[in-house]
């Protein structure tokens, strides 16, 4: 079988899948029941400086979709609101009891280098893996000058980082927002101020819903609402472009990566560890449906890999990096065309109105034996795949390739470009 | 042989209560929401067409998924203002249901019958208001009938600013939503309180207890009003043939299914212990249905032709067997045993299909024992209407009309069950009544 064992950043554990820094990793009870699950890793839920914050109540939003809860999650919790000396108690206890998990100990502390020293030095006593700096936390911290407020400024990165790295020979994960422009830049001042790897992304800014009658964004405290940070199977799209990014940056493009963002099951896991991520951290799936899921994450991974004749994480890891492009350089000369599998068609017609509507008039309706009747016109369909995306048939409508499949250009070298490189 | 044995109070008042509640209960709006959730909007759908008043389904589906429920009990009562009553008695497996494509995939419909009864009842309990009749037209319609088709056209033609008045024999308006349906399948007065919605549009004068042809002629009706819409459905019942006259204990579904619906207190009722319903549409489901639930020990619904022939539809025969009826194909009447001047049994003759497809006797037979036989056996026209007025041209027994269901006289329209529109179907007469009135409006407003 698959040996699913994983070190990033120099923290091992028999397994990818770690639970991220949330409330399922906020005391010895959760991660207990964690470890005894089958997760590889736990990060602890975020630790600070005494005295604990308070929370407020209604904490949560969510965004379900066409039936399905909590497409997407956003809260507007803190860090831990348990006395620093509590938590390190539990930490202690845990990785003794589970020394072969990983155990990562999540920190955020006001930006000046004595706060860090201080609470590093408590860390340490714990015997835990390694630390994950929170630059991420999007709300409530960042207006105190923490979390994203310094993760989104690439100096205080690299300053901070340098602190902990001069304080602490414990592996350093660097935990970046979303919440940028370029998520390179933070990356790099990471890497520059010695991190011995990033883990991301962090939650997104986010109103995920206004309450209509109250005119306050939810969840509402009091008739009142704040932004929080948005997560869950919404945000992965934009985790894994992310990923990619820094595992593609030359500068970066060896620095171990922890992914994160809505990762739900083995299939998610593993298209971020393809874009080079070392390890995943899991948090959204795990509230929505307990510790038990990742039972099928281990089982799931391990099947394919054995499917693949892959034998560890590193026979693929990174694997899809390389054939992410610019757009500059697609092969203009590639041709899909899409099929209609009319033994399976139930003629919802979604497929025509979509095309009609929304894209390029390339399906035909007729009637055939008194029936309805959905055809695709090749000489329109330009291969863009939306029929096939509203089709509620699975595998009704597939996209099949008609060019030769021997002949390439792309845009630097097209007539119509205005910029393109003299082939001659 | 035992001898008759009917009475009353064969069950509790519990028990009747029970029985004769809400056979299909509301959804709950969490359930309405998940099952509107399944409807894919599909383009051109095909339960649009499926629906005779080409209720716009798909869109009233997303009304509900998000919230909108005002608009979308305004795409149905739009379409179909009985909208309310056919979600509860529209055979959907035939019509919108039956041809949902989730049915090609999954073989589960989305339960569009259910989701437009989740809108109209909303509606009803919201006490909003979506209809405003238009500017007066000073255009008088009699309209003869009020029942599903007559209610229909009333509504139309007063929204467009006519003065309706309706005649209706019975005592109340609403036809058979009101008198010729099983008393499970439209509980809490519902019937009425359709009347009353219709009625609110103002401008529609009710004159119940008028009688075609014995209170008043058509004649005088088309003289006096600028048009006549005839919506009188099926006032006699088929006999079965066998003699004359009928030994006691013999009863017509519909007079029984009337009876009940408007039965005061249902363990009153005299009940057959064992019954027998000789017929194959929902008339003869519904007395079935009732019987047992009233009750009845043993009820048979016996019929002459196979299970795919009965015009009740397949899920009608299979709930009528969840109820304890039992259905028996392939037999047709041959006479009607009695005792004393009393019912006793019915002899069948044992049918078959012919090679060429016609019905023959196999020349065996069996013998059912009855307290009681219902005849379900269909409706026709009653031959005392056109009473010393000139008659419209009929049609096989119906009354004949062209595609704008006018009539062969000179300003007289009709539609519902008395004409042969589609299926005999409430949301028929619905569709009927508002084509009708569309058409009048067209034809008195040119001149």
């Amino acid at each position: 079988m698959a040996d699913l064992s994983c070190n990033v950043a120099g923290i091992k554990a028999p397994n990818p899948f770690w639970l991220a820094s949330a409330p399922p990793t906020d005391k010895l009870y959760n991660v207990e029941r964690a470890f005894r699950a089958g997760w590889g890793g736990v990060v602890w839920k975020t630790l600070g400086i005494d005295p604990p914050i308070v929370n407020v109540s209604s904490r949560y939003g969510a965004v379900h979709y066409n039936g399905h809860r909590m497409m997407g999650l956003n809260n507007l919790e803190l860090i831990t609101d348990r006395p620093l000396e509590d938590n390190l108690k539990e930490i202690k206890q845990i990785k003794k009891e589970w020394p072969d998990r990983a155990v990562v100990v999540s920190l955020m502390v006001p930006c000046n280098e004595k706060d860090w020293k201080f609470i590093l030095k408590k860390i340490e006593d714990t015997g835990c893996d390694g630390v994950e700096l929170n630059f991420g936390c999007p709300h409530g911290m960042s207006e105190r000058g923490m979390g994203s407020a310094v993760g989104q400024v690439p100096e205080y990165i690299e300053m901070v980082t340098r602190w902990v790295k001069e304080s602490s020979d414990l592996p350093c994960l660097v935990k970046l927002t979303p919440n940028v422009t370029d998520i390179c830049h933070a990356a790099r001042a990471a890497n520059a101020g010695g991190a011995d790897g990033v883990s991301l992304i962090n939650t997104v800014n986010s109103i995920v819903s206004v309450d209509l009658d109250l005119m306050a964004p939810e969840p509402t405290v009091d008739g009142k609402g704040s932004h929080g940070g948005y997560c869950g199977p919404a945000v992965k799209p934009m985790a894994l472009f992310m990923v990619t990014e820094i595992a593609k940056d030359p500068e970066t493009s060896n620095l171990p990566i922890s992914a994160i963002g809505g990762i739900s099951n083995w299939r998610d896991a593993t298209e971020f560890i393809v874009m080079g991520a070392g390890g995943v951290q899991v948090c959204t799936a795990a509230m929505h449906y307990g510790f038990k899921i990742v039972d099928d994450m281990i089982d799931g991974l391990a099947n394919w890999m054995d499917e693949k004749g892959y034998k560890t994480l590193d026979d693929f890891r990174g694997a899809a990096v390389q054939n992410v492009k610019q757009w500059q350089y697609l092969n203009l000369k590639y041709d899909v065309k899409a099929r209609i599998d009319q033994s399976t068609c139930i003629n919802c017609g979604l497929c025509y109105i979509s095309c009609e509507d929304g894209s390029h008039q390339a399906i035909r309706e007729t009637k055939l034996n008194g029936g309805r009747h959905y055809e695709v016109i090749d000489d329109e369909c330009v291969g863009c795949n939306l029929c096939m995306f509203a089709c509620p048939v699975p595998e009704c409508i597939s996209m099949e390739r008609v060019d030769s499949g021997t002949e390439y250009q792309n845009w630097t070298t097209h007539p119509n470009n205005p910029m393109r490189v003299d082939q001659s | 042989m035992t001898s008759t044995d009917i009475r009353a109070g064969r069950l509790s008042q519990d028990e009747l209560a029970e029985n004769f509640s809400d056979h299909h209960p509301p959804l709950s709006p969490a359930y309405a929401k998940v099952e509107s959730d399944r409807c894919y909007f599909c383009y051109d759908a095909p339960c649009i067409e499926a629906c005779p008043t080409a209720i716009d389904i798909p869109n009233f589906i997303r009304k509900i998924s998000t919230g909108n429920l005002k608009g979308s009990a305004k795409d149905i009562l739009t379409q179909n203002i009985m909208g309310g009553m056919c979600a509860r008695v529209c055979p959907t497996e035939i019509l919108c249901e039956g041809v949902c494509v989730r049915n090609t995939q999954e073989e589960k419909p989305v339960r569009i019958g259910d989701l437009q009864r989740y809108a109209t009842d909303w509606f009803f309990e919201s006490g909003e208001t979506l209809f405003e009749r238009g500017e007066p037209t000073g255009k008088r319609i009699a309209i003869v009938g009020g029942g599903p088709a007559g209610l229909s056209c009333a509504h139309r033609l007063a929204l467009l600013g006519h003065e309706i008045v309706i005649f209706e024999a019975r005592e109340k308006l609403s036809g058979l939503n009101e008198y010729g349906i099983a008393a499970y399948k439209t509980v809490n007065n519902f019937a009425q309180r359709e009347v009353e919605f219709i009625m609110d549009i103002g401008g529609i004068e009710a004159r119940t207890n008028h009688v075609l042809g014995r209170d008043i002629k058509l004649d005088d009706l088309r003289n006096e009003f600028d048009a006549v819409f005839l919506s009188i459905g099926l006032g006699d019942v088929n006999e079965l043939g066998l003699g004359d006259n009928d030994p006691e204990g013999v009863f017509n579904a519909v007079d029984t299914i009337a009876d009940i619906r408007q039965a005061k207190s249902l363990e009153k009722l005299a009940v057959g212990r064992r019954v027998v319903v000789i017929g194959g549409g929902n008339t003869a489901i519904d007395i079935a249905v009732q019987s047992k639930k009233l009750g009845s020990e043993d009820v048979y619904l016996v019929y002459r032709r196979g299970s795919q022939h009965m015009s009740a539809t397949w899920k009608e025969q299979e709930f009528a067997k969840s109820c304890g009826v039992n259905i028996k194909y392939w037999l047709s009447p041959k006479s009607l045993n009695s005792e004393n001047g009393h019912v006793s049994g019915v002899e069948f003759e044992c049918t078959k299909l012919n090679s060429d497809g016609k019905l023959s006797f196999t020349g065996e037979s069996r013998f059912m024992e009855a307290d009681i036989v219902f005849k379900a056996i269909g409706q026709s026209m009653q031959d005392t209407i056109f009473l010393d007025s000139e008659t419209p041209e009929m049609k096989k027994g119906k009354i004949a009309v062209n595609n704008a269901f006018e009539t062969s006289l000179e300003g007289l329209w009709s539609g519902g069950d008395c004409v042969k529109s589609g299926e005999d179907l409430t949301v028929q007469a619905v569709e009927d009544g508002k084509q009708a009135a569309n058409s009048i409006h067209q034809k008195i407003m040119q001149g």
